[in-house]
């Protein structure tokens, strides 16, 4: 298939469309709302379900139950939305049936604005809904790439009764970029031996969350650890731009790492050598990727549109022994790459301290940044 | 040995229930509801085609009772799961059973969205004026007066507000095929509550959109009542605030005799 001009939310919806989604609930949100009416005009021609839900909180318990007939299917929302969701997402992973949900993350918090943020992270990555659960997070930086993970969460969710989540950021929804759609897949015709289809013929299948005596409950949290060992050991996904003879490295991804690419590249120009880790997978997080970069480097630098929720994650497999430094957008505002090629150049100059807080730093240089006065 | 008098069986367990022990309160209703669907079920054969939705309640575990696949919802979103199944497979019977607290207070905006789309499920509603699992809170149903754990001094419309009528409330929606109330207090009305839960189904097989049966229930336990005093205070009390009737009866249901 050639390639075409797409908008990152329509690609998204294509591409779920072409990997056999079979049913879709949502409601409207900038910056994603594209992409429902996208599958408001395909999904029934196609003979597939659509439906616009009363709320977040309908649409992802509709999610929940369409999961449970074993369907590929899928929602999409923005921030506010997916707070909104959290509890059917917990529910889901108590379950353990699969779904993609499509997270085009804004500004926050609260109603915040409808600009690329990566203010997500953290109630993704790490919960947000209640219990021990593990969600597979894919973070794409440009519309080819947002539309080859949405076809592998649909691969991925089935192959470990998991939640996927893609997180994209307001940009990569908004943005038109030449991309190729894969071919149409067929919808399945088998359906897994869990699947809540009627009992015609066999047992009856039960699906539930509730595991009333804490003994069992133990055992399937064990049993999703097990689960989520398995995805750290087997999906890690990332890409790495000039690291083999790097002395510094940033460390971004989606917008904020295809940004600092450029800054990296720019940088190379000058003559520091610099090198980009991009995350890919955002959980599993690269963390055996940047524990191999510790001894190489003599700094990194974490990119972010967000006040360093993944910089918690770099800190944590670095222990203070290579210099961190960190620069962050928030509320909806993009890095330039001259500010991150700036924090490059600071970098390769000064002696940046081993100990103190990144965060803190980055406060103090930022403040003077900021538009106190608009 | 063959006898002249053939023992003939008049009463069984439906094929749709399980063999499982209820864990119900003596004297519960929900029982009742769950015997009366799952005779339906059979009656009807619409076992193999069944998908129940159960709610956080009393009858969280009505999957264990019901032989037919099930999945459990979150708290009020029963009618949501009921309809991304019921969009995914069309020709499944997907019916919820919630509680009063599951449907009339937490999960208000699924059920009034599910009957405004004209959902092609069936809902069985239990109100028994409180809430039982949690041990005897107010309910969005309970009625002016009553005292529960949460209202001690009983029900003060001037701050708690007035009781919800469910049934009335959703009947004046479109998309509704079938919503009517029964009760659960004495034969005649089981037997009709009964028909009243084959209609819904029928509704549903016949693509008529939204059904619910608000079932009048008791909670002895939380009532602080005797089983018996139970059906006399759902009687007189329930009765005269929650009237049973037919509240929207699709046209085309008119001329089905059951
Ligand atoms: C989100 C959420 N909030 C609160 C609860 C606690 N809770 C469980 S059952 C229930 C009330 C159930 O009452 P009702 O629906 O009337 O059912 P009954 O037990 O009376 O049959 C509540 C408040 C919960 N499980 N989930
Ligand atoms: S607490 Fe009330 S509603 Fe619950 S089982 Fe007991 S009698 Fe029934
Ligand atoms: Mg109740």
């Amino acid at each position: 298939m050639a390639k075409e001009l797409l908008k990152g939310n329509i690609a998204m919806a294509e591409a779920a469309i072409r990997a056999g989604l079979e049913g879709y609930f949502g409601y409207p949100i900038t910056p994603q709302t594209e992409l429902l009416e996208w599958m408001a005009e395909r999904m029934p021609a196609l003979g597939r379900a659509f439906l616009q839900a009363e709320s977040e909180v309908a649409a992802i318990n509709m999610l929940y139950g369409a999961a449970c007939t074993g369907a590929r299917v899928m929602t999409s929302s923005s921030s506010p939305g997916i707070s909104l969701m959290m509890e059917g997402i917990s529910y889901i992973a108590g379950t353990e049936v699969p779904v993609v949900i499509i997270d085009v993350v804004r500004g926050g918090p609260g109603l915040g604005n409808i600009a690329p943020s990566q203010g997500d992270y953290d109630q993704i990555v790490h919960g947000g809904g209640h219990g021990d659960y593990h969600p597979i997070v894919l973070a794409p930086a440009s519309v080819q790439e947002a539309i080859d993970l949405v076809v592998l969460a649909f691969d991925l969710a089935e192959k470990y009764r998991t939640i996927v989540f893609v997180m994209a950021d307001g940009n990569i929804g908004q943005m038109m970029e030449p991309a190729e759609l894969p071919p149409m897949r067929p919808i399945k015709s088998e359906y897994p031996d869990w699947a809540v289809r009627g009992a015609m013929g066999r047992e009856r299948r039960i699906l539930s969350s509730i595991y009333i005596d804490p003994k069992d409950e133990e055992v399937t949290n064990y049993r999703l650890m097990q689960v989520w060992n398995q995805i750290q050991a087997n999906e890690v996904r990332y890409r790495e731009y000039f690291l083999d003879d790097a002395e510094y490295v940033v460390i971004g991804f989606g917008t904020a790492g295809r940004i600092a690419l450029s800054a990296a590249r720019m940088a190379r120009a000058e003559g520091i050598k610099v090198g980009l880790l991009r995350p890919i997978t955002l959980s599993p997080f690269p963390a055996p990727q940047i524990e191999s970069l510790v001894s190489r480097v003599k700094g990194i630098l974490v990119v972010e549109m967000n006040a360093g929720q993944m910089l918690n994650d770099v800190q944590k497999v670095v222990k203070g022994r290579v210099p961190v430094e960190f620069y962050g957008r928030m509320g909806g505002m993009v890095p330039f790459p001259d500010e991150i090629l700036a924090e490059m150049r600071r970098m390769s100059q000064e002696v940046i301290p081993l100990d103190g807080d990144p965060r803190q730093r980055w406060m103090k240089r930022f403040a003077p940044v900021i538009h106190w006065n608009n | 040995m063959e006898t002249t008098l053939a023992a003939q069986i008049v009463y069984q367990r439906p094929q749709s229930l399980t063999e499982a022990a209820m864990h119900y309160c003596p004297g519960c209703t929900h029982g009742i509801a769950h015997r009366l669907i799952a005779e339906v079920m059979d009656e009807m054969s619409i076992r193999e085609r069944a998908i129940g939705v159960a709610p956080v309640g009393c009858s969280v575990f009505a999957y264990n009772y019901f032989d037919c696949d099930f999945v459990e919802a979150a708290h009020g979103r029963a009618p949501a799961m009921a309809t991304g199944i019921k969009r995914l497979l069309p020709d499944r019977v997907v019916f919820t059973y919630q509680g009063d607290g599951d449907l009339a207070s937490i999960g208000m905006g699924e059920i009034v969205h599910a009957a405004g789309r004209g959902e092609n499920i069936s809902v069985f509603f239990i109100n028994n004026a409180i809430y039982g699992m949690t041990s005897g809170q107010m309910a969005p149903t309970t009625l002016p007066g009553q005292k529960t754990t949460s209202s001690p001094r009983g029900r003060d419309v001037e701050t708690m507000g007035y009781p919800l009528r469910m049934a009335e409330l959703l009947s004046n929606l479109d998309g509704a095929g079938y919503v009517v109330r029964r009760s659960l207090h004495d034969p005649k009305n089981i037997r009709m509550a009964k028909k009243a839960i084959r209609l819904a189904f029928e509704t549903q097989l016949r693509g008529l959109g939204f059904s619910m049966v608000e079932l009048l229930s008791t909670c002895s336990t939380n009532w602080g009542l005797s089983p018996l005093e139970s059906l006399k205070w759902l009687e007189e009390h329930m009765i005269p605030y929650y009237p049973i009737g037919d509240f929207k009866v699709a046209e085309a249901l008119k001329e089905i005799k059951v």
